[in-house]
């Protein structure tokens, strides 16, 4: 099989695999546990929290351990909202975009049921907000306590001006979240990290465990814990720490920046590959994003006339796993809501499929596609009356 | 857990062979999950932890059931887990009336308490099965007969008690039931909640959105290597659970009656015999908790109280609340016996308390 499905989760490393596994074993105890047994493994979390907090350029203690993106994403924006609410009585107001993960779209959408005032900023048919626009959002009354931006969108790899605007918004005074799960390991973020107030990120799409995520909150900020009971993390996140999949994370974020920039340079020479490859080979190819700032290992890409669907399937049986948008929404039949909000005409958005390449991705894979595709899509487009 | 690491590592939500191989394996999990505690695999829901089950069994209930007028009426006990208890202390800021059931000696509530403090807007009773503490168990059978013919949910943090005594969530008539992996020999990171399908529907609102996963009740990337690791730890003790019980049971009679015998100034906290087998709180009257732990720590690793509070120097509720003083709660430590544990370790270990203890005494005296 070939795995081209890295946006939605990707093996975890032998060396994350090796740092993880003596936690399962002899080094199993509770870090909260004063004995040395539970001493051993706190000095390790300790560890993986200087790992993940030197990633991103920031103090240790601004790293909070979370189960994973959707937690920190959702503790994020109703943390925020909610110590705003107990300080003024106020909802408040919360400006975030179209394009937002399901964690932030879904989470927004509860907020505003109870009251608080969203603002979702449209796109540009690259998939992009407007700084200018977004400031102005932001300038309206009453001043929003949030905004929240995807720095790279899960399904375009398409990056969000996010250092522009945080520069912007701190001079006002607006408290920044950026969901960084799909950027961290692949972009730079320690820039970013200076100008942002929260920063979600995830284990699992860097060849770290499932079940792990952080969020960074700068100091200062105030948010209300997303869960309650027990002392841990500064007493803002309960729950013994899991401690395995902590380790694994801090392996996997430094393997990820040690050789981070090399190994984007080489998956974006294969994306390129894959992508002129479709283009000459198939014809008729919409990519989407593809004239702006994205994420060098995504693809995403229409094959007009065919259902996405049809081409998953047919990829399946010769071995080659992608996507056609993100996992979670894999049981959905709608079109994509990122590509809709880029002006993608529902015909050609319900064709989209993506490829996401990762560790493990090399040439001779790429070729293969390169050889299966086209006549693939040639076939289905016969048939289609789609 | 390694194979769904490295090869078997696809999202569960994923629609090629990677995602369909992780999923059947979430849901044979699922299954053994849901077969330890009597319940139909569509009834669990799996957490980042009993932290994380507690927390949505409390709160997202509150969403659902009481409207902003009258938050409704919950009842829970003065031992329960923080988890529990700081949840109840934010629902109360909400407008929800509380009350916490008190505790008698030995750590049970008092069932015609717990009938009596019903009210006709009480939607919500959480009472634990095992004191992580002191192991006591509260009257399980009598609180699911007096919860029989009132609408209230009963929600049971069974994180200790899984997997070590049975529990059956239908003879005993639990709706929402919060169960820890870390605690029964599987991972950290991973637990579940198990909530009724009964009539009319329980119906929670999500503390975590997006993706949908879960039925929409837990969304995020499931944890697909913590999630078979609970399901392979579920299946284990289900199959080991009585004679491992057994095992513990007469361990801890072993230490108990080897430290009773040396040492004249013991005070065993918790019910005799209600109890969870591998648990036992000791208060070692005069003796300081911290310096016996201090002099124990080469050879013996244990606790004053939860981990959890281990960062907090304050004495433990649970045992103010069975009626110890600061200072008897200073003196005690917690044995939590298990899987490794030998007659020979318990034997070295109960040697190495007599003698820390007598010294600690003579130098006192």
């Amino acid at each position: 099989m070939i795995y081209l499905d890295h946006n939605a989760t990707t093996p975890i490393r032998p060396e994350v695999r090796t740092a993880m596994l003596p936690f399962f074993d002899e080094s199993f105890g509770n870090p909260s546990s004063p004995h040395t047994v539970g001493r051993r493994v706190a000095d390790a979390v300790d560890g993986s929290r200087a790992q993940v907090a030197d990633a991103l350029g920031v103090a240790t203690d601004t790293i909070h351990f979370t189960s994973g993106g959707t937690e920190a994403d959702n503790w994020a924006l109703k943390g925020v909202l909610d110590a705003h609410w107990l300080k003024h009585r106020s909802h408040g107001r919360l400006v975030t975009s179209s394009t937002e993960h399901h964690a932030v779209l879904d989470t927004a959408n509860t907020l505003a049921r109870h009251g608080v005032t969203v603002a979702y900023q449209p796109v540009d048919e690259n998939g992009i907000v407007d700084v200018q626009a977004l400031m102005e959002t932001v300038a309206a009354s009453p001043a929003p306590q949030l905004v929240s931006l995807l720095h790279a969108n899960n399904e375009t790899g398409v990056l969000q001006p996010v250092a522009q605007l945080g520069a912007a918004l701190r001079e006002r005074g607006v408290l920044f979240h950026v969901d960084a799960v799909q950027s961290l390991g692949k972009v730079d973020l320690q820039e970013l990290a200076q100008v942002v107030d929260l920063m979600s990120i995830s284990a699992h799409k860097i060849n770290g465990p499932k079940g792990t995520g952080a969020l960074y909150i700068r100091p200062g900020v105030e948010i209300e814990p997303l869960l309650h009971g027990g002392g841990q993390e500064q007493g803002r996140r309960p729950g013994t720490l899991h401690a395995a999949g902590i380790v694994g994370f801090g392996a996997a974020v430094e393997a990820a920046t040690h050789d981070g920039l090399a190994s984007m340079a080489r998956l974006g020479e294969l994306r390129d590959r894959l992508q002129d490859g479709l283009s000459d080979l198939v014809g008729d190819v919409v990519v989407h994003g593809g004239n702006v700032d994205r994420l060098a290992q995504t693809l995403s890409v229409s094959f007009v006339g065919v259902e996405a669907e049809a081409v998953l399937l047919g990829l399946d049986q010769v071995g080659i796993a992608a996507a056609s948008g993100s996992a979670c929404t894999s049981d959905s039949p709608e079109p994509s809501h990122v590509l809709l909000a880029m002006g993608v005409e529902p015909r050609v958005a319900s064709s989209a499929v993506r490829f996401s390449l990762g560790w493990g991705n090399d040439e001779a894979q790429i070729d293969q596609i390169l050889e299966m595709l086209p006549p693939l899509i040639a076939r289905l487009r016969e048939m289609s009356v789609f | 857990m390694i194979p769904f690491y490295t090869t078997d590592f696809g999202n569960p939500s994923s629609a090629h062979p990677f995602g369909w191989r992780a999923k059947q394996a979430t849901e044979a999990s699922r299954s053994e999950v849901a077969s330890l505690i009597g319940a139909s695999p569509r009834e669990i829901v799996f957490t980042s932890g009993a932290t994380e089950a507690n927390n949505l069994a409390l709160r997202g209930l509150l969403e659902r059931v009481s409207d902003p007028h009258n938050r409704g009426h919950l009842i829970t006990g003065v031992t329960e887990h923080p988890a529990v208890l700081d949840v109840c202390d934010t629902l109360e800021l909400q407008g929800v009336d509380v009350t916490r059931l008190p505790v008698d000696a030995h750590g049970q509530i008092d069932a015609g308490q717990l009938r009596d403090s019903l009210r006709p807007d009480t939607f919500l009773v959480s009472l634990m099965a095992a004191n992580n503490e002191i192991g006591t168990l509260h009257p399980l059978a009598e609180i699911g007969s007096i919860l029989s013919d009132h609408p209230a949910l009963w929600h049971c943090d069974a994180a200790q008690a899984a997997g070590k005594i049975p529990i059956d969530v239908k003879a005993l008539g639990i709706d929402l039931l919060s169960i820890s992996a870390h605690k029964l020999y599987g991972p950290k990171g991973q637990g579940a909640l198990y909530v009724s399908r009964r009539r009319p529907a329980i119906r929670l609102a999500p503390l975590q959105e997006g993706g949908g996963q879960e039925r929409g009740i837990r969304s995020g990337t499931l944890n697909v290597p913590g999630i078979v690791g609970l399901g392979t730890a579920c299946e284990l003790a289900a199959s080991e659970m009585q004679g491992e019980a057994e095992r513990l049971q007469r361990l801890r009679d072993r230490l108990v009656s080897h430290l009773t015998t040396n040492l004249p100034q013991l005070r065993i906290n918790g019910h005799p015999e209600q109890r969870l087998p591998g648990c036992v709180s000791i208060c070692f009257d005069g003796v300081d908790g911290r310096d016996l732990l201090l002099q124990l720590q080469q050879d013996v690793a244990l606790s004053a109280g939860a981990a959890c509070a281990s960062g907090h120097a304050g004495p433990s509720h649970v045992l103010a609340s069975v009626g110890l003083s600061d200072e008897q709660a200073a003196s005690t430590l917690r044995f939590g016996l298990g899987r490794g544990t030998t007659t020979q370790q318990i034997d070295t270990v109960a040697e190495r308390v007599v003698e820390v203890c007598t010294r600690v005494s003579a130098l006192a005296s």
